[in-house]
């Protein structure tokens, strides 16, 4: 069991509207920052910043320790087979661009026959799902738009569970690439990952999970999960923003071709052609944010301290208050399972009969509890759900109890604030 | 009054609720514009119809669905500027506005009289994140009044 953490988080202790206190729940769309954070970032911009893989002095040599060192406690917190298999990138959905780019520069002949793999193009299909965050349905969409390929999407039941059903019929032989989500950012369902999986090695599929809501909160092995390719961000895991992580098998990274191009991530240069090193170095071109690398990795760390299965227990229970809550509140329609269900993370979302989720947030924040609005880079999942926007309370590593019962008593007087009859 | 019942005055309220103008219908004027405007942080929408005879805005109808703000703004605006010219909608547009950049202050000049309901949304310059929300009305509106000048020009030229 997690003991209270709100001292580790120093921004919690500030005040918000009318002098309240805050009740942070909108982890889900960025989380808070511990001083274990904030002091590894502060300690290498004081005392350690410099080139990172360049300088022959001193603090060329602690910079690039102290990058490299933030990989390999990333790659530890995942489980990555090696720190090679960790490449950074400013943010998730650069991570997920990466791999979808590219595929698409393998599919325009880069890499040659090493690369070959990764070709895809008209008469082949890649498969999503509906409940994909638009980071993890554009870059699909325009890689098919790209190549002449076919987009096809697994949809998802009343509760916004997968129809695991239909992995046999959308994904068929003519699938390269199946990308989806391991945890919901709106009904926070987690996947399913062995049933996707185990369908696409069937046909030959690559994987690629978006993990931005998982790798923060419950314990993620990408070797046990058997996926190809895993992207998450700093920022929801108690990191900072301006950083982000795709985690790769290192034998597929070392043939994908790169997408951004310049210094540092080459083998040898000449004026007609470029050879580009290894992963992860080939897709780190040009400087990078090294300490917000420094910063992941520290997050890295304090998770790990604190134990991810501890994380996730303390989650589900902040979750279960939560859920439970708002289905005793009437006019209110919790979006995913009901109640306390085994493979939901610690988000609740919901559509309030009558009250647009804008006003519902607004009468939320004066009451100092914070959560999100709208309709979360999810459009064809609240689509699916009938409703056009809805309000979101997500829980982290510092959520207690009284964060979710003031949650849940402000949810109550809304729609008596706006007069909607009962 | 707290911020909160500041911006949800009650005239916004009932704007919410009665919306003026609310329901998209034909409209036999000499000049009709339309304009669909979508506030892409939530996705709410309205689609707004102007008719005009000359430089009177003779009809405002709209159809959208939004939040209370944006649509009590809708409703307040198409009670403002019917049976106006352009230009007095152009100077209440331009009033509204300064209004959503004053911090929640009125602006302390005749052009608080010229507001009139609009007035109450005076709350609304506290909250930035809303302001796009009471404007999403005026930006249909003055992109349905653009279509149906051009629409009116047009027609004279034909007809």
């Amino acid at each position: 069991m997690l003991p209270d953490l709100r001292d580790d988080f120093p921004l919690l202790a500030r005040s918000v509207r009318n002098g309240k206190s805050l009740a942070y729940l909108d982890s889900g769309a960025t989380a808070q920052r511990p001083h274990a954070v904030l002091n590894a970032m502060d300690e290498f911009d004081r005392l350690h910043n410099g080139a990172v893989a360049r300088g022959a002095h001193l603090l060329a040599e602690e910079a690039t320790e102290a990058f490299e060192g933030a990989r390999g406690s990333v790659a530890r917190l995942v489980n990555a087979a090696s720190p090679e298999e960790i490449v950074w990138t400013s943010n998730a959905t650069a991570a997920l661009n990466l791999v979808a780019n590219g595929i698409g520069n393998a599919s325009a002949g880069q890499g040659g026959a090493a690369s070959s793999l990764f070709r895809v193009g008209p008469g082949d299909s890649i498969v999503v799902t509906q409940a994909e965050h638009h980071a993890n349905l554009i870059p699909w969409q325009q890689l098919a738009a790209r190549t002449g390929a076919t987009l096809r999407w697994i949809e998802v039941d009343d509760l916004g569970r997968h129809r695991l059903e239909q992995l046999g019929s959308v994904i068929d032989e003519t699938t390269k690439v199946v990308a989806f989500t391991h945890a919901s950012n709106v009904t926070g369902v987690v996947s399913d990952v062995a049933a996707f999986v185990a369908r696409a090695r069937e046909v030959g599929a690559l994987t690629v999970l978006d993990a931005c809501q998982s790798v923060p909160h419950i314990p993620v092995d990408v070797q046990a999960l058997g996926v190809d390719f895993a992207a998450f961000s700093g920022h929801k895991m108690l990191g900072p923003t301006g950083i982000g992580a795709l985690w790769g098998r290192k034998s597929l990274l070392d043939v994908l071709p790169p997408s951004v191009f310049g210094g540092g991530a080459i083998m040898t240069v000449t004026l007609e052609e470029t050879t580009w090193h290894p992963a992860p170095t080939r897709f780190e071109a040009g400087t990078q944010p090294v300490t917000q690398a420094v910063g992941m990795g520290a997050a890295a760390e304090y998770l790990m301290a604190l134990g991810m299965e501890d994380v996730a227990e303390h989650e589900r229970r902040i979750a279960r208050i939560i859920r439970e809550g708002v289905s005793e509140i009437p006019g209110v329609r919790l979006l995913g399972p009901v109640g306390d269900a085994h493979d939901v993370l610690g988000i609740a979302t919901v559509a309030v009969d009558g009250v647009h989720t804008h006003d519902v947030g607004q009468v939320l924040d004066d009451l100092g509890v914070a959560v999100r609005v709208g309709h979360h880079c999810a459009q064809p999942l609240h689509k699916r759900f009938g409703v056009t926007g809805s309000t979101r309370a997500s829980a982290h590593v510092y959520t207690t109890e009284e964060d979710a019962e003031r949650f849940l008593a402000g949810l109550a007087s809304v729609r008596e604030f706006f007069g909607v009859p009962a | 009054m707290s911020s909160l019942e500041q911006m949800y005055q009650q005239v916004i309220m009932d704007h919410a609720k009665s919306r003026h103008g609310a329901g998209l219908v034909q409209l036999d004027l000499p000049a009709v514009g339309e304009s669909h405007q979508v506030n892409t942080t939530c996705g709410d929408e309205v689609t707004l119809r102007v008719g005009l005879d000359g430089d009177t805005v003779s009809s405002v109808r709209w159809e959208g669905q939004g939040c209370s703000i944006s649509q009590a703004s809708i409703s307040a605006l198409t009670e403002l500027v019917e049976g106006h010219s352009i230009e007095e909608s152009e100077e209440v547009y331009e009033a509204f506005r300064a209004l959503m950049g004053n911090r929640g202050e009125d602006l302390g000049d005749d052009r608080d009289d010229m507001l009139g309901d609009a007035g109450a949304f005076v709350g609304v310059g506290k909250y930035p994140a809303r302001i796009k929300c009471a404007l999403l009305g005026w930006m249909a509106l003055r992109d349905a009044i653009a279509h149906a000048q051009a629409a009116g020009v047009e027609g004279e030229t034909h007809g």
